[in-house]
């Protein structure tokens, strides 16, 4: 027995991008805009959705819920009689933390692409690892709160690099809570100049029609 | 914390180069950007590699410093906090140079000597 050097020279990430390519060609044969939704846990995901999808006229839209667990936040969403798929990562005990292109893959049979123009996939709530996987999004929005605290674009730069607009949500919160706007956008702009940024409140409504705007305007792609 | 998740895509590209061979060790290449940290990578790839054939295999890993390049003023610099402003202009054009690696450079295989007889 004897030992060999075999060269590589391979993004360690190279089998999800594959997947994530493979995803990307799916999505555009049907004409389908994909927003990967990520956040911290609790930070108004699907309270987001549940009031921008409201009155998103226009455009038909399919949610992919990612978690870890049950289907909490698919229930949610029900009431907006859209096309909602579950996909849970965990196994008993225990799951991954994030989306992978794979699992997004799996659940393409049960989403009915003909009928969709936008699919928002939201993600597990995490600040690290969903922003390593890409899953054959157009477009990567990142929802953090007021309630998290104005330091957290330092402490997570590379999920506040990895995407394309930031929402700053639970405006209404702001009397209460010790965070510092100022202080948050200098933060944010050091670790990501120049990103678009939404302040709104899920709650109260204020800021969320410059949300669908934002949506509306991510292009949506021809068949091909 | 997604060292977990990073070790599992470094295993699953590492078996499909091993083919099959019994792996003694890999080098890794990573950017100061990824936010690995080093000791809890090693931690997680000791247990992903239990019961296969990177079992018992050494991970090196090559740390590699983040360098940013100024499109407007050509500023080349390193960074240390996640600071991606141009420090000379102030200009947000800025390309990453080095440090967003998360690369296989390489893998240590064991294999049966060519037969002589």
């Amino acid at each position: 027995m004897h030992r060999v050097k075999v060269r590589v020279v391979e993004d360690a990430l190279d089998a999800n991008n594959t997947i994530a390519r493979a995803n990307r060609d799916d999505f555009d044969r049907h004409g389908v805009t994909v927003v990967n939704l990520m956040s911290a846990p609790g930070a108004g995901k699907t309270s987001l959705l549940e009031r921008a999808l409201r009155d998103l006229e226009g455009v038909r839209v399919g949610v992919l819920e990612g978690d870890v667990q049950g289907s909490l936040d698919a229930d949610r969403l029900a009431s907006l009689h859209v096309p909602v798929v579950q996909l849970n990562t965990g196994n008993g005990f225990g799951g991954e933390c994030h989306l992978d292109a794979n699992m997004v893959r799996s659940a393409l049979p049960a989403l009915p692409l003909e009928e969709i123009d936008l699919l928002i996939v939201e993600n597990v709530g995490n600040l690290v690892c969903p922003a390593e996987f890409r899953i054959g999004e157009d477009v990567r929005i990142m929802v953090s709160s007021v309630a998290e605290g104005e330091d957290k674009p330092l402490k997570y730069p590379l999920m506040f690099r990895a995407c394309e607009l930031v929402v700053i949500n639970k405006l209404d919160l702001l009397p209460h809570v010790d965070f510092d706007m100022e202080r948050y956008l200098h933060h944010l702009d050091a670790v990501h100049p120049g990103v678009d940024t939404i302040r709104l409140s899920a709650r109260t409504g204020e800021g969320v029609e410059e949300f669908r705007a934002w949506l509306r305007q991510v292009p949506v792609r021809a068949p091909a | 914390m997604h060292e977990l998740a990073i070790s599992s895509a470094v295993l699953e590209s590492v078996l499909r180069h091993a083919d099959g061979r019994r792996v003694t060790s890999v080098k890794l290449r990573v950017g100061h950007l990824r936010q690995v940290v080093p000791d809890s990578l090693a931690f997680y790839w000791d247990i992903v590699t239990r019961d296969g054939p990177c079992e018992g295999s050494v991970l090196e890993q090559e740390l590699i410093a983040a360098r940013l390049e100024c499109a407007a003023c050509a500023r080349e610099w390193e960074i240390e906090l996640p600071v991606f402003r141009c420090p000379t202009c102030g200009g947000a054009d800025v390309r990453i140079a080095a440090g967003d690696e998360l690369e296989v450079e390489s893998i240590e295989v064991e294999e049966e000597p060519a037969c002589t007889a």
